[in-house]
């Protein structure tokens, strides 16, 4: 036991002799989190819609103030009145506005006789997210002139009524445990991979080899040391990222207990695939050339960006033998849901089965000799 | 010729190797070569690059299971007790291994444990082994920081820290500048007094073999050509000197005007003009040498006399220069480690 200590020892003391390393294998998925956080799912603000009024009527204002109350308020568009339907198509066409807002001439009539008034909105569906805001704006505008000022006592329609289970999840929140698993896969993929390699490629494990060293104890040692490293990067991923993203579920004890578990599990989980896929790899170049396509094989199917029902069947197989998947989960399951034990229990157990199966596959394919 | 290479008789050796065999595929890179290495003596393998020094020092230190044959170090079979042997030697391994990010004594301390050396030994071997190659005052120091001498001398420290009774050094100089390569030969000689270690020595430098062996072996295309003591080696070439003579101008017939002169064992035309002359007198080769060239009207550019030299026994067995950029080009050439010294 001591000598897989002694392994364990040297790996620790290597790794927080190389700051920057530490530092750097942080960086990347902290700037994920940080920039795709703020880059994705806000709300489309200041766009220019144009506004071709040929009713000019009571209605037709009505509608502007509605725009107007828009633009000053939660300020998703502004306005820019147009004399000329085919100019304002042409604008939209080129970008130069985002959407256009078309009052038809006896619009107002319409309204009144109640004969199926209509206005007509051109939109860019090029860009379907702003095109999408820009649509639901719209039809809140539309939905609030067309609701009767005196509500009937009887109600006809069916209304659904939504219940949200949890706070708002802005972006950041909702990216957090995609970044913690990232940043636990870039560091098995550097201290497990590519160091590794080049250890064994320096001569380093032919150091190793003629000790008496045992073959379990030096895969048990390196594994041990790479799992804690993962760990290490875990645990700082998960208090900065949750600091980051507002969210205080880490200074619950009971969520900090499992999110250490599944920290835990996780690295054993990540380290043990990753040494299977290294065992018998001697070029330095392999974990280097491996890790771009390793990323996209494993991080995106996983759920983390966009969810795995959406999926085609092929790629939901691959979702479901991916550790990724099962800690993307636990980490959603734990920081944005606070789920309990109960709701990561089946992860942690593929977890951990995983880990131990792939070192089980592992260990008796390490050489013992060169 | 080939030299006899046989089993010591002497009692119990430190490493007895027999008819011992390395193959690669189809390729036999050691083919079937038997040595032993007594107690307390410095051996050498001499050999150019890719004659198979390596491969023999890495079965016999475990690192490469032998295809047949046997090797046994320290009493026991590398093939079946393997772990035994581990805990009997030190391996110097031809590349720099030693951590860069770590200090120099927690390197030694490192390797101390998975050598499992008891930590009431620990610190005492450690300063022990600092001392003999005096390291003491850089143990602090990251061995990134030191110089390739220091680290050669961290190698040979890391090999020593759980006073194994047989060393293996994997070309141990290569790489050094001459001052470090005499600092570490001077080392190792100094260790072997103090601390009755039995060396094994792989090496291209015929210099280290001669001035630090007591017995070396002549690899060559994975056979061994010849074993003795370096002045056994030398006795055993016909000639007690060679001559090398430089005339101005190539004739056809120098070879055999040279392999008539008195006492002339072997002639060999290094280039257009030059030849080494193996001879059972130098001075009277070289008074023949002048006078036959005055006879001629031919001009010597340069003659030299030397004593026979371990690279004149190299010629003699293999028929070419010990030197690696005239090693012809084999079957099939290993591959070489990243990482490793050229």
């Amino acid at each position: 036991m001591s000598r897989m200590f002694a392994i364990v020892e040297r790996e620790m003391r290597k790794f927080f002799r190389s700051p920057t390393l530490m530092i750097m294998s942080l960086m990347m998925p902290l700037m994920q989190l940080v920039i795709m956080g703020n880059a994705f799912g806000g709300k489309i603000v200041g766009a220019r819609v144009g506004v071709v009024d040929y009713d000019h009527g009571p209605e037709a204002v009505k509608l502007r103030e509605a725009f107007d109350s828009i633009a000053v308020n939660i300020k998703t568009f502004s306005t820019v009145d147009y004399q000329d339907e085919k100019q304002v198509r042409e604008d939209v066409r080129t970008g130069k506005i985002d959407g256009a807002v078309i009052i038809p001439a006896q619009y107002s009539r319409r309204v009144y006789s109640q004969d199926a008034p209509v206005i007509g909105f051109v939109t860019d569906n090029s860009d379907q997210f702003t095109s999408g805001s820009l649509e639901a704006e719209m039809q809140l505008v539309v939905t609030a002139l067309t609701t009767p000022a005196i509500q009937p006592r009887l109600a006809s329609s069916i209304a659904l009524q939504i219940v949200e289970l949890y706070p708002y999840v802005n972006y950041m929140k909702f990216l957090l445990p995609a970044t913690i698993a990232l940043a636990m896969y870039i560091s098995v993929m550097i201290g497990g991979g590519m160091l590794y390699i080049d250890d064994k490629a320096r001569g380093v494990h032919e150091g190793y080899l003629v000790t008496p060293i045992t073959k379990l104890e030096l895969v048990m040692g390196m594994n041990m040391a790479g799992a804690i490293k993962a760990a290490l990067a875990g645990v700082s991923l998960t208090v900065i990222g949750s600091l980051m993203a507002g969210l205080g579920v880490i200074f619950h004890p009971e969520a900090l207990a499992e999110l250490f578990c599944l920290i835990v599990v996780t690295s054993i989980a990540f380290n043990g695939m990753m040494f299977l896929l290294m065992v018998r790899v001697d070029d330095p170049l392999v974990p280097r050339a491996m890790f771009g396509v390793l990323n996209t094989l494993l991080f995106y199917p996983s759920g983390a960006m966009y969810p795995i029902a959406a999926f085609p069947r092929w790629l939901q197989a691959i979702a479901i033998v991916d550790p990724f998947t099962y800690c993307i989960h636990g980490f959603k399951a734990i920081l944005l849901k606070d789920g309990g034990f109960e709701a990561i229990q089946f992860d942690l157990l593929f977890l951990f089965v995983f880990g131990i199966g792939t070192l089980l596959i592992a260990t008796p394919l390490f050489k013992r000799t060169l | 010729m080939t030299a006899p290479a046989t089993i010591s008789s002497e009692p119990q050796p430190a490493i007895a190797v027999r008819n011992i065999v390395k193959r690669y595929g189809s390729f036999e890179a050691v083919k079937g070569v038997s040595f032993s290495v007594a107690e307390g003596e410095i051996f050498g393998l001499l050999g150019p690059n890719g004659a198979g020094k390596s491969t023999l020092i890495r079965m016999m230190t475990t690192l490469v299971p032998i295809t047949s044959g046997t090797a046994v170090v320290a009493g026991h079979d590398v093939a079946k007790d393997s772990d035994a042997v581990r805990r009997m030697i030190g391996v110097i391994p031809q590349a720099l291994t030693s951590d860069p990010d770590l200090t120099v004594e927690e390197n030694l301390s490192i390797y101390a444990k998975l050598y499992s050396v008891p930590k009431a030994e620990r610190e005492k071997n450690i300063l022990e082994v600092l001392e003999a190659v005096d390291l003491v005052k850089w143990r602090g120091a990251q061995t990134k920081t030191l110089s390739g001498g220091m680290r050669r001398r961290l190698e040979i420290a890391r090999g020593l820290v759980h006073n194994p009774s047989i060393f293996f050094l994997d070309e141990p100089t290569t790489g050094l500048d001459p001052v470090s390569r005499i600092a570490v030969w001077e080392m190792l000689d100094n260790l072997r007094k103090t601390r009755n270690l039995t060396m094994l020595i792989t090496t291209h430098y015929m210099e280290e073999a001669d001035k630090l062996c007591d017995r070396i072996a002549i690899v060559d295309h994975g056979t061994l050509v010849a074993l003795g003591t370096p002045i056994e080696l030398k006795h055993s070439v016909p000639g007690a000197n060679v001559v090398e003579v430089h005339f101005d101008r190539e004739t056809n017939q120098w070879q055999e005007r040279l392999e008539g002169l008195d006492g002339v064992t072997s002639v060999q035309a290094e280039s257009a003009g030059f030849y080494r002359v193996l001879t059972s007198s130098g001075s009277r080769t070289t008074m023949q040498l002048v006078e036959l060239a005055a006879q001629l009207g031919e001009t010597l550019t340069s003659l030299s006399v030397q004593n026979t030299s371990l690279d004149d026994v190299f010629v003699h067995y293999t028929g070419r220069q010990l030197r690696d950029e005239q090693v012809k080009p084999a079957a099939f050439t290993m591959p070489p480690r990243p990482g490793a010294q050229p």
